[in-house]
This record gives structure tokens, C-alpha cells and sequence, in this order.
């Protein structure tokens, strides 16, 4: 076997190539694939840069993309488990408008009038987000039990789903729109109030910075205890240069964009702070939820990577049977993996409810397809076993670009489905001749 | 029975039926401590099947289930392990998008303290024992479909040694192998039998199990044809026993036996 014996040489395989972008690419054990999603953003940013005469590349245009991909970003997390599974779940936009209806009737009715709790109380919109969480979770626990012991398949079970849910959101006011919505609750969907501010977002940087730095050095201590190969030293540098420079960038992109002039003289009246001349400029920082989203990123992320739950998901996903086998409890697992991705409905739901101030039966329509297609752009396979909550996100900001770029440029929103339509399925074929050239 | 001391396996008038077709009909079966059981017969004569019971993998619809004497409650893989039962499956079982580490760990990952998966102990271990199988193999990193079915092989079986098993149960384990590998997996099967455990092997391939069985049983239409000291009995009574039921004097007749 020829190929054992250049794997069995001890040395790095980084000695093995000359061309300087490869040996950094082996060496740094970054995911080329990931990095080919990364090029793909890059030149769909610039392209439509220049053809939106410079409107793109905007702290605003970007600002306002980061907050309009989060609801996506965070039920992609979730379908990339229900996908990697063989599963597939078409009712997270009705889950998501039930779940905002329910949070919506909690916050302007049941709280505040039939329980006598005044306007504003603290426990209105925490209890409020608890009740859409509850139900968001016991909607996926009810799906996955269908779908795991009483073995209906998970497109047909979902699909009713899709149906039942959507029609919950109507029953739960009649139709009727859900509004205004509670003052803190409306944080959650960003604006100038919902952003965590200069300060902040730098505070938050440096946090992610170290959490980086941390990471790689612990990786490494760990290897090295158990006496494996270890990644050169310059790599694990350019790695933690690199990951540092795209958060310092990204905060510095989103602190770069200042409140409205109106809303900036507004908060200096009320505050007493004089407006010097050519104005305020008050930075917004990180939306709140870019940062609920990059928060859940990152806990799915350690899940799948580093729990036990994790490595049962992508086992059942790559061999149901064997996993079986092996002693899993696979069904109990597809269960929780529902659960998680209702949980994950219900926090979009908040964003997209508090992002609008306003509950309706229609919100989240279509979304099923958005999150289907962010995690299928991201890698994730519907054949199953594949697929990274990194890729998935990074999918989701791919959808995001496009339909808010289309807008920039003034194309009807027929074409904009075409044109979103027509990309996904390029993608996906570009996906399968990569796979098929690697193996 | 051949032996009198308790048998470490003892499987007892086992039934189960698919929608009317009875795959396994009253068979019973043992297995002693360091012994090798070869289980012979055609496709289809329900040896994998009854096999799978044992492993937790069917539920039995009759019969009982001892294992060092005591009654055992197997229900499914989890029981089984919790035996001592590992099994390597005819189609090997592996998780084909996971590592060797993680497949080696599957369903008994080795955690830190705080609960999350210590992969670097993981691989340690598996290091270990894939060295002692298979010391040509370096591909920690990669996914198991990436490995040729030699190596996928010692995947599965480093999983089933890894667990300190009592009972090992070994289903055309060198289905997929070239000559070489099945050498290795005939050491490895001596090494584990002097350490005491028992091993059922299941083979189509009766000179695999003429070499390394201390005894035979013969199975036919789900039922046990029946069973033999292999030194009692040639290779052609055997394959009698198989293709028409017919038990040689040196064998013990089962309840397929044909008469006369």
C-alpha cells in the first residue's frame, strides 16, 4: 500500500510540498473548503460593491446585513444537526411565527393585563422569552418523538408540521397583529438602543481574541502531553493573527457606523451631553442579536466538536445503523436534536419579532427554505454525516448578501428569487465536483 | 455438553420469526471460556441471526439467555456490552465520517471532567491498541471511509478488544480481507483466545474454521444441524452437515438433523 507508507513517515506532511500557499494551507490544518466559502463571500461583496456604485462596502450596509442574517444564522445551527441526521425540517418558519405569537400575546397581554404587571416590569419580557422557549422546545420534543419512535419519516412529519404551526400562529389572536412590544424586549432585534455601544464591542473583541489565543494554545498543550504531531509554530501564529484580525476588523466595521443624527441629538438632550459641531457621533457596536447569533455559533459549535451528543450526531449521520450498533440510543438523540432545533425557533423568533416590534401570523414565512438552503450553501449534506455549524453560518451570511445587495441594486424582488433560486443549486453542484476531486 | 465446568454462553431453545418466516427455530448454543465456536452454514441458515440476539441487535421472540450461568436480560447493543457481548459485524459497523479514535470510543467516549470529549486521550489510547493490531496504521485524522477495508477491519475489531470483552463475537470477520490481513486476524483470534475469552466465529468459509475453532455447529433452515469437536469430524462431513443436513457419527445431531 503505497499510500500507507508516505503517511507512516513521522515527519509533518507540511515537508512534503513545495508551493508556499499549499504548505501554509496543509499546515495550518485550515478547512480549504471553509476558505473557498470565504473567497466565494469575498467576491460576492466586492461585486456588488462596484455594482452598487459603493453602497456595499458600507459600515451601514454590513451593520445592517449582520442583523438581518441572525434569525437565519441561528436556526441554521440547528437544521445543520436535523440535516447531518438524514433528517430534514420544513416547519422552522411556522414554528417560528407560533413561537412569536406566543411570545407576543405574553408580553402585551397576558403579563401586562391579566396579571397586573405594570408596563416595562423586568419579569415581562424575561417570562415572555421563557413561555416562546417552552413552547419552541415542545413543539421539536413532540416532531422528534413522532419522527424517532413512531417512525414517520421527518419530511412528512414536518411538513405537517409546516402546516399545523402556521396555523397555530393564526389561532393564537385570530389573525390579528401582536404590537408594540415590550421596551426591553425590543432590544433583542438591535437598532440604535438594541446595540451594545463603542465600548462594548471592544470589550467583547478583546474577550474573543483571547478566547483564540487560549484555544490554540491549549490545543497545542494537549498534543503535546500525549507526544502527537504538533502544527508549526509559525502556523499556530498566522492562525491566531488571522483570527484575531477578522474580529478586530468585524468590530471596527460595526463601530464605524454612528446612530441616526436624529436619534444621536434626541439622546444628547436627554442626557445633557452638548452636540459639538458636524455633529454626534454615537458608534453602534455589535447589534444584540449579531451577538445572541455569534453566541449560539459558538455554543453549537462546541457542541458538535467537543460533547458526547455531537459526535452521536454526526455518527448516526454517517451510519444509522452502526451507531446503533454501537450502542446509541439514536432515537432519544434525534429527539434532542429536534428539541434543539425548536429551542433555536423560538430565540429567532424573539429576534425577528422584536426586530419588527410586532408579532403577525406571517412572520417567518418562507424561512424553512432560507435555513434549508444557508445550511446546503454551507456544506452540509443532505445525503447526511456531513456538514459544520462554521460553514452554515457562513452560508446564511451568503443568502444575506445576496437578497440585501439585490436591493441595493434595485432588482425586482421576482428576479432576486431567481437570481437566489439559481445559486443555490450552482453551489451545490460546485460543491459535489469538489468532493468528488478530493476522494 | 461437552465440558463441565458453566459455560460462559449459554443459549437455550432460541426463536425469532420475520413476518411468518421462522429464521431461527429452537436453536441452542454454548460457548466456554477461551473456547472457539465456529457457527457454519449457508446464507440464509440464520447463523447471523442468531448471532445478532446475543448482540442485542434482535429480540428474541423464545428462548433463553445465560451468560456465566446467570439469566441475562438482553434487549439491545447496550445490554450486550454491558456483558462483556462486543461484536464485528459482517458489514462491519463503523461510522464511516467519524475518525478511528471516535469509532473505537462510539457510545463510551472517554471524557474530561468538566464532561467535554477528551480526544486527545481518545487518540492516546487508540494509538495504543491500533499498534498492537496493526502497526503499519497512521491514519488517525482521517474519516473511516478514507481507510482500505484491511484497515477499516482492525477499526472494528480494536473497538470490540479495546473494552476488556469476555465474549467476542466475530461475524465473517475476514470477509473483506486479502490473504495477509487474514492471517492477522487468525493470530489475533489465538492471542485473544489463550486470554480467555470465547469467541463465536461465524464463517461461510470452513477452512477459516477448521483452523481455528475448538469446535463446530452446523446450522440449517434456523435450525442446529449440529455440533462437533473439530478434531471428530473431516471437512467433508461438514459440509455434508451444511449442504444436506447430514450428521457424520463423530457429531452430536441437532434438532434440524435430518434421520437416517
Amino acid at each position: 500500500m503505497a499510500d500507507q507508507h508516505a503517511i507512516s513517515t513521522p515527519a509533518h506532511p507540511s515537508t512534503f510540498t513545495q508551493n508556499p500557499i499549499q504548505r501554509f494551507l496543509i499546515a495550518t490544518e485550515v478547512d480549504t473548503r471553509l476558505l473557498g466559502m470565504i473567497g466565494a463571500l469575498a467576491i460576492i461583496w466586492i461585486g456588488f460593491n462596484i455594482f452598487s456604485g459603493g453602497l456595499f462596502l458600507t459600515p451601514r450596509n454590513l451593520w445592517n446585513l449582520s442583523v438581518q442574517t441572525a434569525s437565519v444564522a441561528v436556526m441554521v445551527t440547528g437544521m445543520v444537526l436535523v440535516i447531518v441526521t438524514r433528517n430534514i425540517d420544513l416547519s422552522v418558519g411556522s414554528i417560528l411565527g407560533v413561537v412569536g405569537m406566543v411570545m407576543g400575546v405574553m408580553q402585551t397581554q397576558i403579563l401586562p393585563v391579566q396579571l397586573g404587571l405594570g408596563l416595562g416590569h423586568p419579569l415581562i419580557w424575561s417570562l415572555s422569552l421563557l413561555a416562546g422557549l417552552v413552547v419552541g422546545v415542545g413543539i421539536g420534543a413532540l416532531q422528534g418523538t413522532i419522527i424517532a419512535y413512531l417512525r414517520v419519516p421527518a419530511f412528512i412529519v414536518t411538513l405537517g408540521g409546516y402546516l399545523v404551526w402556521r396555523g397555530a400562529a393564526w389561532w393564537v389572536t385570530m389573525g390579528r397583529t401582536v404590537a408594540p412590544m415590550d421596551q426591553t424586549f425590543q432590544l433583542i432585534g438591535g437598532g440604535p438602543a438594541g446595540s451594545i455601544g463603542f465600548t462594548w464591542s471592544w470589550i467583547v473583541a478583546a474577550i474573543a481574541c483571547v478566547a483564540i489565543v487560549a484555544g490554540l494554545y491549549f490545543g497545542r498543550r494537549q498534543r503535546r502531553r500525549f507526544n502527537f504531531p504538533q502544527r508549526p509554530l509559525w502556523a499556530e501564529a498566522s492562525l491566531a493573527i488571522l483570527g484575531c484580525g477578522a474580529t478586530i476588523g468585524a468590530i471596527w466595521v460595526a463601530n464605524a457606523y454612528p446612530w441616526p443624527v436624529r436619534i444621536a441629538e434626541n439622546y444628547a438632550k436627554a442626557n445633557g451631553i452638548p452636540v459639538p459641531e458636524g455633529g454626534l457621533f454615537i458608534s453602534h457596536g455589535i447589534a444584540v442579536p449579531v451577538l445572541i447569533a455569534v453566541g449560539v455559533g459558538v455554543f453549537m459549535t462546541f457542541l458538535t466538536m467537543r460533547t458526547r451528543f455531537g459526535r452521536y450526531v454526526y455518527a448516526m449521520g454517517g451510519n444509522p445503523e452502526a451507531a446503533e450498533l454501537a450502542g446509541i440510543n439514536t432515537r432519544w438523540v434525534t429527539v434532542k436534536i429536534f428539541m434543539l432545533m425548536g429551542g433555536l425557533c423560538a430565540i429567532a423568533a424573539a429576534i425577528s419579532s422584536a426586530r419588527l416590534n410586532a408579532a403577525t401570523n406571517a412572520l417567518g414565512t418562507l424561512d424553512e427554505l432560507y435555513v434549508i438552503a444557508a445550511a446546503v450553501i454551507g456544506g452540509t449534506s443532505l445525503a447526511g454525516g456531513v456538514g459544520t455549524i462554521a460553514g452554515a453560518l457562513l452560508g446564511a451570511v451568503v443568502m444575506q448578501s445576496l437578497q440585501s445587495g439585490m436591493v441595493l441594486m434595485g432588482l425586482d424582488s421576482p428576479l432576486q428569487s431567481i437570481v437566489v433560486g439559481i445559486v443555490l443549486v450552482f453551489a451545490v453542484w460546485l460543491d459535489t465536483l469538489y468532493r468528488r476531486n478530493k476522494h | 455438553m461437552l465440558d463441565a465446568s458453566t459455560p460462559l454462553v449459554e443459549m437455550t431453545d432460541i426463536s425469532i420469526a420475520f413476518g411468518g418466516i421462522k429464521a431461527v427455530d429452537h436453536a441452542s448454543i454454548n460457548l466456554h471460556r477461551g473456547e472457539v465456536v465456529g457457527l457454519l452454514g449457508h446464507n440464509g441458515a440464520g447463523k447471523s441471526t442468531l448471532i445478532k440476539i446475543l448482540s442485542g441487535a434482535y429480540k428474541r421472540d423464545a428462548g433463553d439467555i445465560r451468560i456465566n450461568g446467570e439469566p441475562a436480560s438482553i434487549s439491545n447493543p447496550r445490554d450486550a456490552k454491558a456483558y462483556g457481548i462486543e461484536t464485528i459485524y459482517q458489514q462491519l459497523a463503523v461510522a464511516d465520517n467519524v475518525d478511528a479514535a471516535a469509532n473505537l470510543f462510539l457510545g463510551r467516549e472517554l471524557v474530561t471532567p468538566i464532561g467535554t470529549l477528551d480526544d486527545a486521550a481518545m487518540e492516546s489510547r487508540a494509538r495504543e491498541v491500533m499498534g498492537r493490531l496493526n502497526p503499519n496504521f497512521r491514519r488517525f485524522k482521517e474519516p473511516v471511509k478514507a481507510l482500505s477495508g484491511g484497515q477499516r477491519q482492525s477499526v472494528a475489531i480494536a473497538r470490540a478488544i479495546l473494552f476488556n470483552a469476555r465474549i467476542l463475537v466475530m461475524d465473517e470477520p475476514t470477509a473483506a480481507l486479502g490473504p495477509q490481513e487474514t492471517a492477522q486476524v487468525g493470530e489475533l483470534i489465538k492471542q485473544l483466545k489463550s486470554e480467555g475469552i470465547g469467541i463465536f466465529l461465524i464463517s461461510h468459509d470452513i477452512h477459516d474454521v477448521f483452523d481455528l475453532a475448538d469446535r463446530l455447529v452446523v446450522m440449517k433452515n434456523g435450525q442446529v444441524v449440529g455440533e462437533a469437536r473439530t478434531s471428530d469430524v473431516t471437512k467433508d462431513e461438514v459440509l455434508g452437515m451444511i449442504i444436506m443436513g447430514k450428521v457424520p457419527p463423530g457429531a452430536k445431531p441437532g434438532p434440524g438433523a435430518i434421520s437416517g
